[in-house]
């Protein structure tokens, strides 16, 4: 056989894999990768800075589902995805990271632009590896995307040394790994499956509680058919959204410190609780002994490690998701007259939730200033005929986005959860609209964040990506800020954003679109023109300064406990 | 409460590493570590001594699963294992009467003689735990000048 180079085995793999984006950035220890990329189907994504080049395949994997790749050299681009591979951690994401490295002859030479990057990341990573052979490199890589895509999602990250890439050896036939300690258990225990439905069937005030995992096992569908059947409310998490439309009747939209009062009141008095595939993390849970005192809880979960961890479970269940959900529901289907008497049990439940939906409205009152939750109302309105993706940065443009865009699709919904990394939304935006060239994708932004890595506007503009980035400007550190007026005496130290640029003229001189938006009449026409435009837009809407997200639950309290509008 | 883990691992570099910065990460404590190769060089043993209430024990065990290196992770409880414990202790001797005491006391607790030198005298001890602990209290007032234990090895009975 033909003897190649690391890099170019490298390359065939990944051809192999399926793999079509490579978002990265180039330097000494992989200029051979670079040198070969040309001979192979994979485009490549210049960004503008490494943790951008993680965040963008972050993006385009919960896009699309598929495992996101990411490319940077050793040292400084090393370290520079540590933020990203955090951020994919935390909230379950699969995507490779391939990182260049001083060669093997000088690792722990303090050489020139090297990092122990195998170290610094093994907290921050499902797995990561070091090649130190040549011959090693295909079976590490098909690992990697194995051990990222299957089980509970999650980063890895591959250290490429540059003798290693340059190094000849040769490509085999491609072999499915198989790894001694790794193999996660995708069917659920039918014993469990049976009881947790005998619970269900009896429950007088059933909730479903979801997370992110719904979304990443793709099991929306089934999970939407088994509430609906069972005729049971389902409320999300913020990783959740999207994962059961929140046009239904049956939906109470998301619980937790920014969640509904609807939800968390319903938490609070449910008999039977299911989570599936959330964490009870908590900013879910509030005060950990008054989350759903009175409730049988069920948990179904690909990761052992996340039952029972925060809150004794009753009734676990580990499995896929996808494959638990689809057998209660032929639980269901075969049990017919139970399921139909169960459904048409929940009437005094779901009246009492209609209650406390026309109690507490997530409201707010729009003046002569914009309000912030005004243009998030007016993006859901605007952009539903666009089959819109949406992404945010972090703090109150999150949680607004999240409370009045009305999500109705899974993987449509980007955003940091677990980490909270600022300057995440608009990379991330970036990687889906890769994926995805003719949906509308939208960053909605605080002042703030979009600073954290607003130089991806060069990319953009160069790609012509055609992002949509909507600045909610308000001149803070908005969460914070609402933090420090709530618990510190309105003390706002240093979250006023004494010198923020003027973001059109930024646009501008990036090449993209500016547009800005300083009373109520004019936002509507100018999100129209924005996502009418073929290429990418700043939008900077002019916001009131000191709105507040309610409702809130602060640190440490019990969920029902809610300060309100 | 005491627990002893045993934990199969691949022996390949850097696993040590991933079970040290799981239980720093996870602020789980641990008491003593050992670990070498089994019959298979490809796999290595560890053993882990910790301490927790059944909760923390748990995700202990289910967080060591899921290190992908991990193969195996076995909780050991007192009757289903046998454990033992190596201890090394250099004595300085200047009387031939506490030479002559220590030797007996050493014979006692079925220990052995490495190294006797003139003003120096170098004692293995095997055992249990318990054993260990009740040794040393007898053996601390004769001024041990340096120590060295190997923490705890266990392995199940069954199998």
């Amino acid at each position: 056989m033909k003897k190649i180079n690391g890099a170019q085995i490298l390359l065939e793999v990944l051809q192999e894999q399926g793999v079509e984006v490579i978002f990265g950035y180039p330097g000494g220890a992989v200029i051979n990768l670079y040198d070969h990329m040309p001979e192979y189907s994979c485009r490549h994504f210049l960004v503008r800075h490494e943790q951008a080049a993680v965040h963008a395949a972050d993006g385009y994997a919960r896009a699309t589902g598929k495992v996101g790749v990411a490319l940077v050299t050793s040292g400084p681009g090393a370290t520079n995805t540590v933020t990203g591979l955090a951020t994919a951690y935390m909230d379950s994401i699969p995507i490779v990271v391939f990182t260049g490295q001083v060669p093997t002859p000088l690792i722990g030479n303090d050489a020139f632009q090297e990092a122990d990057i195998v170290g610094i990341t093994r907290p921050c990573t499902k797995h990561n590896f070091l090649v130190k052979r040549v011959e090693d490199l295909e079976r590490i890589v098909n690992e990697a995307f194995h051990i990222a895509g299957t089980g509970r999602p999650g980063p890895v990250l591959v250290d490429l040394p540059k003798d290693i890439i340059a190094g000849k050896g040769i490509k085999k036939e491609a072999v499915k790994p198989s790894l001694k300690g790794y193999s996660p258990n995708y069917t659920g225990h039918p014993g469990q499956i049976q009881r947790a439905m005998q619970k269900l069937f009896k429950a007088r005030r059933p909730l479903f509680y979801v997370g992110g995992g719904v979304v990443l096992a793709n099991a929306a569908t089934v999970l939407t058919e088994l509430a609906c059947w069972l005729n049971i409310p389902v409320t999300t998490t913020l990783m959740g959204l999207g994962a059961f439309p929140e046009d239904d009747y049956l939906s109470l939209g998301m619980l937790g410190m920014h969640g509904t009062y609807r939800a968390n009141m319903a938490v609070t008095e449910s008999d039977v609780l299911v989570a599936f595939g959330a964490r009870f993390d908590d900013r879910v849970t509030g005060r950990i002994d008054k989350f759903a005192p009175d409730a049988t809880i069920i948990h179904v979960d690909i990761d052992p490690t996340s039952i029972s961890k925060n809150v004794d479970v009753d009734i676990p269940i580990v499995g896929d998701l996808s494959d638990v959900l689809q057998k209660m529901l032929e639980v269901v289907k075969s049990s017919k007259e139970r399921a139909e008497l169960c459904a048409s049990g929940h009437d005094l439940w779901l009246s009492q939730i209609a209650r406390w939906r026309d109690l507490h409205k997530l409201s707010y009152k729009q003046d002569d200033i914009i309000k912030p939750q005004f243009v998030v109302e007016k993006i859901s309105e605007l952009a539903q005929g666009y089959d819109p993706i949406i992404s945010t940065e972090v703090g109150q443009n999150q949680m607004w986005a999240a409370q009045f865009f009305t999500f109705t699709k899974p993987r449509s919904w980007l955003t940091s959860g677990g980490l909270g990394t600022m300057g995440y939304g608009l990379p991330a935006a970036m990687g889906a609209q890769v994926a995805f060239p003719d949906r509308l994708v939208i960053d909605i932004a605080g002042d703030g964040s979009i600073q954290m890595n607003s130089q991806e506007l060069a990319t953009v503009v160069q790609y012509n990506l055609p992002v949509k980035v909507v600045i909610l400007n308000n001149g803070y550190l908005g969460m914070v800020r609402q933090w420090q007026e709530l618990f510190f005496d309105k003390h706002y130290a240093s979250t006023r954003m004494n010198h923020t640029p003027d973001f059109v003229k930024l646009a501008e001189a990036y090449g993209a679109l500016g547009l800005r938006a300083r009373t109520p009449e004019e936002v509507e026409p100018i999100l129209k023109q924005a996502f009418s435009h073929p290429g990418p837009v700043v939008v900077d809407i002019v916001v009131a300064a000191e709105e507040n997200v309610y409702p809130m639950v602060p640190a440490g309290e019990a969920i029902s406990n809610m300060l309100l509008v | 409460m005491k627990h002893i883990i045993s934990v199969l691992v691949e022996n390949e570099f850097g696993v040590l590493s991933r079970i040290a910065s799981l239980f720093s990460g996870r602020g789980f404590n641990i008491e003593s570590l050992t670990v070498a190769e089994t019959a298979d060089s490809s796999v290595s043993s560890m053993t882990i001594v910790t301490q927790g209430d059944n909760n923390i024990i748990e995700q202990i065990t289910k967080q060591l699963n899921k290190l992908i290196n991990v193969i195996k992770v076995i909780e050991l409880t007192e009757s289903v294992q046998v454990a033992r414990e190596m201890v090394l202790l250099k004595f300085a001797v200047n009387s031939g009467a506490k030479r002559l005491e220590l030797l007996r006391l050493v014979e006692v607790y079925q220990g052995r003689v490495l190294e006797l030198g003139l003003r120096s005298l170098i004692v293995e001890l095997t055992g249990e735990r318990a054993k260990v602990e009740a040794a040393l209290a007898v053996l601390g007032p004769f001024g041990i000048k340096e120590m060295s234990r190997t923490g705890m090895v266990a392995l199940s009975k069954s199998g």
